[in-house]
């Protein structure tokens, strides 16, 4: 039950080439850290099995999911992603979205909108449903798509960014929630983010991703106490 | 009344657009001003016109749906070429083109030689007593290969402008391959296959050349509306004029509901 994502990997993508590794444990978020180009989106890929790796293991629990360029189909490793512009379908309404997983899993259009509805209830999308994702803000967008990823039951979650897309003025209240979930979900999961607020309010471990390797690794204190790196004593400077 | 100062176009380009314009429009009024407007009812309604009118809305509409089935894939194909190697990828494109440019005469020649009595495929089924040529399914046939074109690159700009990326979210929430193409890439192309299906419909609606070449003039059988407007100039240019109003009105019928309703992009 308390499977763990184990990522000991390296993945290639064009001339540039990320090795890290890390694990993930249950209920203990990981964030991880970089600045712009340092391949942050390129492991989520990787362990969303949408990239093969050019060596190196990915495991969910005792199942390894990626080993090299061999790896699990992303349809089959229940891995879920909350994407950097949420990459929400824009042709489906929103309860379709959070619907869209049941449905691929062969539930009927109506059951897998009656098994939706918990989770539009959860995420106070309600009132929300029958709205296509252009009709949204950038903090509602975010619910819909975090719950379209919870509601596929994934075994590890991984979130690009999902601050990024939001307006400041509304960033506090919207990363309270979204730790909140984060927090009800319990199983391991993974946020990439440059923005030090995030990690204290979502994150217990921090793995610093810079120019493709790991820099730093260890809890928000002892990052913040010992900074390895002159990027990671801006982060958590002050 | 601020900003750059209007610019004028010369004379010269003035009057020569003016031509241009008239040379593009008068036919179209000539048409509408001789045809028969008093007998155009009972024109429209005598056995042989009914008669190509149903053959063409039967084969159009069934080479548009041959266009749907193959041309799809093909634009998908088309839209992964662009990681190919430029020799490859530039065939591909160019034999999607080709019958775009090609005279249809052409293309009918073309398709006698494959699927001819004679053809090099065609031999084989005259063999086994399936004659192509100048049957109802050499006129679709004829105007697929004609229409393929149209529907192939309205869709493959579709795929252009869509979001790529959203199938790779579908994937992580459980939507294998087919699943994805079916709820994620064809609703995201959905305006372009609808665009591409229409004038996909137009062309083949309208075709002649590749169609009397191939399918000949079997009236009932191969005989569509163009075939038959041509012929009846000859001996009946009022039913001739009425079977080229016909057809016009369907052309801006297609043209109206393309702009107002797939390609908001055209309107002002």
């Amino acid at each position: 039950m308390n499977a763990q994502l184990s990522v000991d990997a390296s993945v290639t993508r064009g001339a540039f080439t990320v090795t890290a590794a890390f694990d993930a444990l249950p209920g203990r978020p990981v964030a991880l850290v970089g600045p712009n180009g340092a391949g942050k989106s390129t492991l989520v890929a990787a362990i969303a099995g949408l990239l093969p790796l050019t060596s190196g293991l990915i495991r969910v629990g005792e199942l390894v999911v990626s080993a090299g360029a061999a790896s699990v189909p992303p349809e089959l490793r229940r891995v879920g992603v909350v994407f950097q512009d949420f990459l929400l379908f824009p042709h489906l309404t929103v309860r379709d979205n959070v619907a869209f997983a049941l449905r691929v899993r062969g539930a009927g259009r109506a059951v897998a909108r009656a098994e939706a509805q918990p989770w539009l209830e959860r995420f106070e999308l309600d009132h929300l449903a029958g709205r296509h994702p252009a009709e949204l803000s950038g903090g509602q967008a975010q619910r819909v798509a975090l719950a379209r990823a919870l509601a596929s039951d994934p075994e590890v979650l991984v979130l690009d960014e999902p601050m990024a897309a939001l307006d400041v003025e509304v960033r506090d209240d919207v990363r309270a929630d979204l730790a909140r979930h984060l927090r009800d979900f319990g199983r391991p999961t993974v946020l990439v983010t440059h923005d030090a607020a995030d990690v204290a309010a979502i994150a217990d471990d921090v793995v610093v991703l810079q120019n493709g390797r790991i820099t730093q690794h260890g809890t928000i204190t002892a990052l913040s106490d010992h900074p390895a790196t002159p990027y990671v004593a801006r982060l958590f400077g002050g | 009344m601020s900003g750059a100062p209007r610019e004028r176009l010369s004379p010269l380009i003035a009057i020569a657009a003016g031509v241009g314009l008239a040379f593009l429009v008068l036919p179209l009024v000539a048409l509408a001003i001789r045809a028969p407007w008093g007998t155009l009812p009972q024109l429209l309604t005598s056995g042989p016109v009914l008669q190509a009118l149903g053959l063409s809305l039967l084969t159009a509409l069934l080479s548009t749906a041959l266009c749907l089935v193959f041309g799809i894939p093909l634009a998908l194909l088309l839209s992964q070429s662009a990681r190919w190697r430029l020799l490859p990828r530039r065939l591909l494109r160019a034999a999607i083109t080709v019958p775009l440019v090609l005279p249809p005469v052409v293309g009918g020649i073309a398709l006698l030689l494959l699927l001819g009595r004679r053809g090099l495929v065609g031999q084989f089924f005259a063999d086994a007593g399936l004659g192509i040529p100048y049957t109802t399914g050499a006129v679709v046939i004829a105007q697929t290969f004609v229409a393929m074109p149209f529907l192939v690159f309205a869709v493959e700009g579709a795929l252009g402008a869509a979001d790529r990326r959203t199938e790779g979210a579908a994937a992580t929430l459980g939507a294998d391959r087919w699943q994805v193409f079916r709820y994620v890439t064809v609703p995201l192309v959905a305006p372009g296959v609808a665009a591409g299906a229409v004038l996909c419909f137009t062309r083949a609606l309208g075709e002649f050349g590749a169609t009397i070449t191939f399918a000949g003039s079997l009236p009932g059988v191969t005989r569509t509306l163009p075939i038959a407007s041509y012929l009846a100039l000859q001996t009946d240019p009022e039913a001739a004029i009425a079977l080229a109003l016909l057809l016009l009105v369907v052309s801006v019928a297609v043209l109206v509901g393309l702009r107002d309703r797939w390609l908001p992009g055209v309107r002002a």
